[in-house]
């Protein structure tokens, strides 16, 4: 099985996913939610016994357009407090939800509060976030060189295992824009938790295949660095999809199908993250490992000029 | 041999201690050993908890900015290793909604907010000490002094000089302790008693501070009490009577006689902890789940049929392997479990979720030797040197892949601290105690069993039990 030789086709395929997600973003911004930016905090008190179900509430902010309502309930002194978090309301659609509350269920509600409430995720916290990924990549790439010390251009495997992590988080945040465009997705905490997943599983991949690599280095010598890549690539092979397609995968299929509406969408986040993760150990970090071998970006242009003449 | 039967002996101690922590039982003893209830806290999604609304007090102007840095401040000091799932959100023009999952009680809630607000009130005899300026006492957080250390005139290892020290000057001098703000039950404002005098701030103190602090007053009439926070002098007031009742004022005199706004300021970091605005509850109620145990139950049932799924294949492809894999599998959930109880992490559905997926990772290490322990075998090595040559050949790969994460974990970790970004510090702890306990389970039981099993393994068919 020659892997290797459709390296290209490979990296190519990753561009046609990655692509489209940036074109979304670049479009249409980050889709956050109310995780992330500042939204609108209603508190009702009503009658205890003319109460709306939390469904209902839900239902009702449904029909003037918001569907990412959280609906918490309390009860207090005989009043039946809710406190109702979502996204930014316009004042027509706060009187119009009051409204349907008002005919539908308790005419006698008092209405506590109307404000804004900022994120529970506060802006600064994304960006250290990726200020404390690009510091753990630099960490890996050294402790990769450490472990790797023993084989030729140790520095390599570590920089491909970054790349390759980069890749994933690309096909991440691709798959979440293209998922905002098509199903109405919302970058929560549940995204950032399942991107965070996503980056700190993805070396373990890339490690595991290149320690391949690293075993066989010494015994075969004298074959070409693409075949024995190759041939490493092929010998963990069984060992990728068992614990990807067939642990990881199936308790994240069992999670996304069984699990409820709440967790689907982090599934299969997850789901295409994990299997990005197995996906660019083989077909991105160990091809560019090959690429960088044999410095095939000085024959890049050359072919570019050919197809030109 | 013998390191063998301590290995199995040390798996079975193991095993007894996490049964009992996770499971209902002997609650008392682990009541009376953790000091706390050692039962799962469930999130604001699952179970609810209460809900509290952060107001300035009437008349204090406060910004959107110094409001944000305040939730910041409250969301670390009561979410240290950034798992318990307590949210601070600015609301409005000047308040701040917090969330605490499973609490009850207005007073667990202060409990919680001033945990690490370093309250100390301290011995420093006639120094004089200006606001602001830092010194050394000898509380250690998490070490209370030892009572017999508390003499009726407790002298200073070094008085400080007595002019206004200045932060670097006398940075040695260690200051005695006397109570710290866990030993206090109320505070209050009182309006002056004769005209021209200031407010006081008035409070009591829970019964057993009550005699060390009686003593320490009575001893030390006319001379100092720091009030300090965080290791910083926020007041020095002056020791006027003897305090045996447990009731005691702060107050002003002349000059330095406090304003209202002064001394409500003061009562506030007392009970609060010092925050860059003086902010107070005005509201508390207990809320109900957002989503409920409907969808805890749904996702516990998905969690089982996923794990039943894969422990089906593990003993599909792997046959005899993948049953050692299994109950090494088993293990492992049931240390999480026992460690994210005994942290506590509150669980949530995403937590959840994510725990599920780390039993998956942690299958992965048992894969890797599996997988080498068959190559061995289809080089038709002898079973004893497979599963030998199996964990050798596998150990750097799982060494080098579990390590990476480790170290990404600890670097998210370390910068969700410094940054006060617990969702991703809560995240960091939870993905390295996965990775770090699989790496023992597979180290430990997953080898253990295997090299116990050889024997027994060795007269059955290859093909049949290897799946090979």
């Amino acid at each position: 099985m020659n892997i290797l030789g459709k390296r290209y086709l490979f990296f190519l395929f990753s561009f046609l996913l990655i692509i489209p997600g940036l074109v979304i973003i670049a479009l249409d911004g980050l889709p956050l939610s109310i995780d992330f930016k500042s939204g609108s905090l209603v508190e009702i008190g009503f009658t205890l016994d003319k109460a709306p179900q939390t469904s209902d509430i839900l239902a009702i902010y449904n029909q003037n357009n918001v569907v990412d309502a959280q609906v918490q309930t309390s009860v207090d002194n005989q009043i039946f407090l809710t406190v109702i978090k979502s996204s930014s309301l316009t004042q027509e659609q706060y009187n119009s939800i009051i409204g349907g509350l008002k005919s539908g269920y308790d005419p006698n509600l008092v209405e506590r509060r109307f404000d804004t409430v900022g994120p529970s995720i506060s802006k600064s916290v994304t960006s250290r976030a990726m200020m404390a990924v690009g510091i753990a990549s630099i960490a890996v790439i050294i402790y990769i060189t450490f472990a790797f010390r023993g084989i030729a251009h140790a520095f390599r495997y570590g920089v491909c295992a970054i790349i390759a992590m980069m890749h994933d988080i690309l096909i991440v945040i691709s798959i979440g824009a293209i998922g905002s465009k098509f199903f109405g997705w919302q970058m929560d905490s549940l995204y950032l938790t399942a991107l965070l997943t996503v980056i700190g599983f993805s070396t373990q991949d890339k490690i595991v295949v290149f320690d391949r690599i690293r075993e066989n280095e010494p015994i075969l010598r004298k074959v070409p660095f693409e075949k024995l890549v190759n041939h490493s690539i092929i010998q963990s092979l069984q060992r990728s999809i068992n614990t990807q397609l067939m642990t990881v995968e199936f308790l994240l299929l069992a999670l996304a199908l069984f699990g409820g509406d709440t967790l689907r969408e982090m599934c299969v986040i997850l789901l295409i993250g994990l299997l990005s993760g197995t996906y660019s150990s083989i077909f991105i970090a160990a091809p560019i490992l090959v690429v960088w071998e044999n410095k095939e970006w000085k024959t890049w242009f050359r072919k570019a000029k050919t197809v030109q003449v | 041999m013998r390191n063998k039967l301590l290995r199995i002996l040390l798996i079975l101690a193991i095993l007894m201690v996490v049964v009992i922590i996770d499971f209902p039982v002997l609650k008392d003893l682990k009541t009376n050993i953790f000091k706390r209830d050692v039962s799962p806290v469930l999130g604001l999604d699952l179970r609810g908890g209460l809900q509290v609304v952060l107001q300035a007090p009437k008349g204090y102007n406060i910004d959107q900015e110094t409001l944000q840095v305040a939730a910041t401040i409250l969301e670390n000091r009561s979410n240290a290793l950034g798992v318990s799932e307590v949210v601070f959100q600015v609301a409005g023009d000047n308040y701040i909604v917090g969330e605490f999952p499973g609490l009850e009680n207005i007073s667990e809630v202060i409990g919680v907010i001033k945990q690490t607000g370093m309250l100390e009130f301290v011995d420093v005899g006639d120094a004089l000490l200006a606001p602001g300026s830092k010194i050394t006492t000898d509380y250690q957080v998490g070490i209370k002094t030892a009572p017999e250390s508390i003499t009726p005139t407790p002298a200073p290892l070094n008085v400080g000089q007595p002019e206004v020290a200045s932060p670097e000057t006398s940075p040695v001098t260690v200051f005695h302790t006397v109570i710290t703000g866990a030993d206090l039950e109320t505070v209050v404002v009182t309006p002056p008693k004769n005209p021209g005098d200031g407010y006081a701030v008035a409070f009591t103190l829970k019964s057993d501070a009550k005699g060390v602090f009686g003593a320490f007053t009575k001893a030390n009439i006319g001379k100092m009490l720091a009030i300090v926070l965080d290791k910083e002098i926020v007041s020095t007031p002056v020791i006027r009577q003897a305090i045996e009742t447990g009731e005691g004022a702060i107050s002003g005199q002349g000059d330095n006689a406090y304003t209202y706004e002064e001394a409500n300021n003061l009562r506030i970091t007392l009970f609060y902890g010092k925050l860059p605005v003086a902010l107070e509850i005005a509201e508390s109620r207990v809320v109900g789940p957002t989503l409920g145990q409907a969808s805890l139950q749904k996702s516990l049932f998905a969690a089982a049929i996923g794990f039943a799924i894969v422990s089906l294949f593990m003993l599909i492809y792997y046959r005899a392997p993948g049953f050692v894999a299994i109950i090494s599998i088993l293990l492992f959930g049931l240390i999480t479990f026992a460690l994210y109880l005994l942290i506590p992490v509150t669980l949530t559905l995403p937590g959840i979720a994510g725990f599920l997926l780390s039993v998956g990772s942690a299958l992965d290490a048992n894969i890797l030797q599996f997988e080498r322990i068959k190559e061995e075998l289809r080089k038709r090595r002898t079973l004893f040197q497979a599963v030998d040559l199996g964990w050798s050949r596998a150990w750097p790969s799982i060494r080098d892949s579990n390590l990476a994460t480790i170290i990404t974990s600890s670097i998210l970790f370390w910068f969700g601290s410094a940054f006060g970004a617990t969702i991703v510090k809560g995240f960091a702890l939870t993905l390295a105690l996965g990775v770090g306990v699989s790496l023992f389970t597979a180290l430990f039981v997953t080898r253990t069993l295997l090299n116990l099993g050889v024997k027994f393994f060795e007269k059955l068919d290859k093909k049949r039990w290897f799946g090979i």
